[in-house]
């Protein structure tokens, strides 16, 4: 960083002061409608902030545009509320200008993965240090009911009056086929589950992914309340724990099973079956991730809630950093004077 | 050494010239770019005042032998002051029959072409579109042809060397290359210092390429095929260090400057395009001064990356030309709403759309002014010749960084690929550039202006006390929160407004060059600077009361613009577009200003804009 930004900056990567989540809020009147799943992922946020301890003033908030993406304005840190699509694009140049910062992303399924698709993918494949949260209420809120890039196939909406006719995208599977080294997801009615997942994001060295099923109450509700509900949740989630075989069920009576490449629900009380045929979760392995990512719209299985992958690659801005420093020691720092004598010169009297 | 039947029985006349054009040409892969580098190198080395214009295809490859594979190189030199590439140029140098027939049309009556015979037959004149060999008929008669079979001399001069025939024939433009420095007296020395390194890792390649360049000077000091050799003295150029500079890489060394005067991290987030890519390689190689360069997806993310960076307290820049300005538009926008530094650099090209990405225009002055959705002005700076821009793009970052506002760099592919010879500037005479970043949280307001210069604070991530939001939102006026009141918002559009235009206030006053009254004022703004200045001068000469004026400011346009109109009987705009300034021109000054447009994807030649001059004068063009 330049001396300018270094004798103005906090050199502390650890706070000093211990905070707790009121810190975090600020004075602006939160304006989503009464219900909706953002205040949930909001409160999980701010609850997690002072645990990670750093200093308030090195957290920067990027969003785009959307329902969520109005989430800066709620986080008393920086933060920059950009245009549609390009927070990814935004945070890129934050992160790689101040590795020093611990960058978010705010966006949701249409800014991240429709008109901002392609920064998104990018980002992740770089695997620049920051940590995206992409709010899936598989519905434009902000412009009013039309169908987004996570609807389901056949969906009514007010662009779609005989059904929508587009195929929706695995955000998981993205994530992990454009080469995430964290992919999680979490939901907005399991706040205890999406604090764990935020934290882990938030130590994760790299980009971390984690979509977090939102319910948007006003334009598509209940979306997710076969996973979200009491009655209906044990039957239709499986948890990913690392290191722990893949059960699930009211009774916890219900494994996960591989024959070959295809997972496969099998009875742990059928009396053939045992906790020892059922997959082992191991974040970091990445073929297992595809698998278990792949079982995300398999009405057969049930929907894997989670980490999918932490797996430890170098990331952009360190090579960055590493880059500059290396071309600096082998021929010193430059300055204006060895600027204005470079290329081929010759002297006029 | 080759065999050279033929032997010289007299010395060579020597003849002084005060300036020459030449023109290399061939097909796009022989090397005719780089033979037209190393002359002019040479020759700026040699104290000659020269400007250059290359002149290649789209296409990397495009068909061999075709017309539309042609690749061109001219360099003007001289002793005296060189303001342009040249109009016409003096001798062409033709690889192949196709190279001829696209650039026959640019020699003077009289000049003198030198042919590689070896490119003139069958099949090279089938795919040129030859129906017959104009070696042998009495089509170049107005012409002094030199025939030499540089294939075959190159071929002799590596016949020991076992080389294959694909490497020999690339060596070929070194045979060229020897000839015209023994022609115009230019020593090969800095040529052979450039082979040395740029082959140091093959040896036998090195050796091939001064073993030919050798052989081509030989070749032109042993036969007698030519008669006279020219000797052109170095220009009476101020006193100082020099370098040879193009356009582009003038942008990247301004750009870094600007960064170091401020003490600012550059960061260029930057997406590859023609003819603008070169400021991205030049910038990657500056590690060592701090430069982030970030090769994004895609021009908007080359953009928000850059505005990010600028969000942080680092110099954010752009790099683009006219169609990736188009996808940054949006973007360009938001940085007017948070008032951040960006300098957005444009090395514009025929447009619209893909256009001519090879060639010259200057057809994005509006896009630059106006082409955003609301109202978001933007300064608009544009630089006059390839060095120029150093200084151009430096006052770019200057504005952005004093006024926190994006600003619009406006160069071109003329600019961009051309050359002159530049005289380094001393860190000390750099203007001052001096950002200071908000650490006071007390009465801390986001959007709180200064009131000379109507900037707010930069107040960057980190520090302590000042954590606040920006977005593209309307912002209320002083606390930056979001705020959708009417009077606001009119305060609000006002203010960017008044920012933008009290920078008339911090930059010098226009001067005119020529008498400050007369019949007619030539204003230009940009690459046709040269062109312009060069056609002005020789009106003067010829007695004419006319002047010029050319514009590095188009957005604020500077104070005095509007009286120094008022002097002259007729306004002249020359441009290449449909008249862009001019449209700006008459709509604050009410004049009646008259056009010259010409939009053919290349520079103006000083003598159509003396024909304007005298056609205005003579009541022909009103």
């Amino acid at each position: 960083m330049s001396k300018l930004v270094d004798q103005v900056v906090t050199k502390d990567q650890a706070a000093t002061v211990k905070y707790t989540s009121k810190d975090f809020q600020t004075n602006q009147d939160v304006r989503w409608c009464p219900g909706c799943g953002d205040y949930s992922i909001l409160a999980q946020v701010q609850r997690i902030m002072p645990d990670l301890n750093i200093p308030r003033e090195k957290i920067v908030f990027v969003s785009g545009i959307g329902c969520s993406s109005r989430f800066p304005y709620y986080m008393d840190t920086y933060g920059f509320h950009s245009i549609h699509g390009r927070a990814t694009a935004i945070a890129s140049g934050v992160k790689l200008a101040r590795p020093d910062l611990s960058v978010w992303i705010v966006t949701g399924d249409g800014d991240g993965l429709s008109i901002g698709g392609n920064h998104m993918i990018h980002l992740m494949r770089r695997n620049i240090n920051v940590n995206i949260m992409l709010f899936n209420n598989q519905i434009y809120g902000l412009t009013k009911g039309q169908y987004s890039p996570t609807s389901e196939f056949g969906k009514v909406t007010k662009s779609t009056p005989f059904g929508s006719i587009d195929y929706p995208f695995n955000p998981a599977a993205l994530a992990l086929g454009s080469g995430c080294s964290f992919v999680a997801r979490s939901m907005d009615r399991d706040p205890k589950h999406m604090q764990s997942v935020l934290k882990r994001a938030a130590e994760h060295v790299g980009t971390s992914f984690v979509e977090i099923y939102q319910n948007c109450n006003v334009f598509n509700d209940g979306a997710f309340f076969q996973l979200t509900e009491k009655e209906t949740r044990d039957e239709n989630v499986i948890y990913l724990e690392h290191d722990k075989p893949l059960v699930f069920g009211k009774d916890r009576d219900k494994g996960l099973k591989l024959d070959g490449f295809t997972p496969s629900v099998v009875d742990l009380k059928d009396g053939i079956h045992s906790i020892n045929d059922l997959i082992v979760h191991n974040e970091h392995d990445s073929t297992l991730a595809f698998i278990l990512a792949n079982m995300t719209y398999n009405q057969a299985l049930p929907r894997p809630i989670g980490i999918f992958q932490s797996i430890e690659r170098s990331t952009y801005d360190h090579e960055m950093t590493a880059q500059i420093a290396r071309e600096t020691a082998k021929k010193g720092r430059g300055t204006l004077a060895t600027l204005l004598n470079s290329g081929e010169t010759w002297e006029i009297q | 050494m080759n065999e050279i039947n033929e032997e010289r029985t007299s010395l060579p006349v020597t003849k002084s010239l005060d300036e020459v054009t030449i023109r290399f040409a061939g097909d796009s892969g022989d090397g005719m770019q780089l033979t037209g580098m190393q002359f002019t190198n040479t020759s700026a080395v040699m104290g000659n005042d020269l400007s250059t214009l290359p002149d290649y295809p789209a296409e990397i490859r495009a068909p061999q032998g075709t017309t539309s594979g042609v690749s061109g190189f001219q360099v003007h030199f001289g002793s005296t002051k060189i303001n342009t590439p040249g109009d016409q140029c003096d001798v062409l140098v033709a690889m192949n029959a196709a190279a001829l027939k696209v650039n026959v049309r640019s020699l003077v009556d009289g000049g003198a072409i030198i042919v590689n015979t070896d490119g003139f037959d069958d099949k090279n004149l089938r795919l040129s579109g030859y129906t017959a060999n104009p070696l042998l008929n009495d089509s170049l008669s107005r012409f002094k042809v030199y025939q030499v079979d540089i294939s075959k001399l190159t071929e002799l001069a590596l016949q020991d060397m076992n080389l294959t025939s694909k490497i020999v024939d690339r060596t070929k433009n070194f045979f060229a290359l020897g000839m015209m420095y023994w022609m115009y007296n230019r020593t090969p020395d800095s040529t052979v210092e450039w082979i040395d390194a740029k082959f140091k890792n093959k040896p036998d390649i090195a050796e091939a390429n001064k073993r030919v360049l050798k052989a081509g000077w030989n070749y032109a000091e042993t036969t007698e095929i030519f008669n006279v050799r020219y000797e052109v003295k170095a220009a009476s150029l101020a006193p100082g260090k020099y370098r040879n500079i193009t356009g582009n890489s003038a942008v990247a060394l301004g750009l870094v400057a600007a960064a170091e005067k401020a003490g600012l991290d550059l960061f260029l987030g930057s997406y590859p395009i023609t003819p603008a890519s070169e400021i991205l390689h030049d910038l990657s190689s500056f590690k060592r001064y701090g430069v982030k360069t970030f090769q994004a997806e895609d021009e908007i993310a080359g953009i928000a990356s850059a505005i990010g960076a600028s969000f942080t307290g680092a110099l954010g820049v752009t790099t683009t030309s006219g169609p990736g300005v188009a996808l940054k538009t949006e973007a360009i926008g938001l940085a007017v709403m948070v008032e951040l530094p960006l300098v957005i650099v444009n090395i514009q090209r025929g447009g619209p759309s893909t256009g001519l990405p090879t060639k010259t225009e200057q057809s994005d002055l509006l896009q630059a002014l106006y082409g955003r959705n609301g109202e978001a002005p933007v300064p608009v700076i544009a630089a006059a010749t390839p060095s120029d821009c150093f200084d151009a793009v430096f006052e770019a970052a200057r504005i952005a960084i004093k006024y926190m506002t994006p600003v619009m760099f406006m160069s071109d592919g003329y600019l961009g690929n051309g050359s002159e010879p530049w005289k380094l500037p001393k860190p000390e005479d750099l203007p001052d550039i001096s950002p200071t970043f908000r650490t006071d949280p007390n009465g801390f307001l986001a959007y709180a202006r200064d009131e000379k210069t109507l900037a707010r604070q930069w107040a960057i991530p980190g520090t302590p006390g000042l954590e606040h939001r920006i977005g593209g939102l309307e912002k209320q006026d002083k606390t930056g929160f979001v705020n959708y009141e009417p009077e606001n918002h009119d305060t609000m559009v006002r203010l960017r407004a008044a920012k933008i235009a009290g920078i008339v206030n911090d930059i010098p006053h226009a001067t005119v060059e020529g008498n400050d009254r007369g019949d007619v004022l030539v204003v230009g703004w940009g690459g046709t600077y040269g062109a312009l200045r060069t056609a002005v001068e020789s009106q003067r000469a010829k007695g004419h009361a006319v002047s010029h004026l050319h514009l590095r400011y188009i957005n604020p346009l500077q104070s005095n613009v509007g009286e120094i109109l008022t002097k002259f009987k007729h306004i002249l705009v020359p441009e290449i577009n449909l008249g862009q300034l001019i449209k700006v021109l008459r709509e604050r000054f009410l004049v009646p200003a008259i056009g010259y447009n010409r939009v053919a994807g290349l520079p103006f030649m000083s003598s159509e804009i003396e024909q304007a001059i005298e056609d205005v004068l003579g009541g022909k063009l009103v």
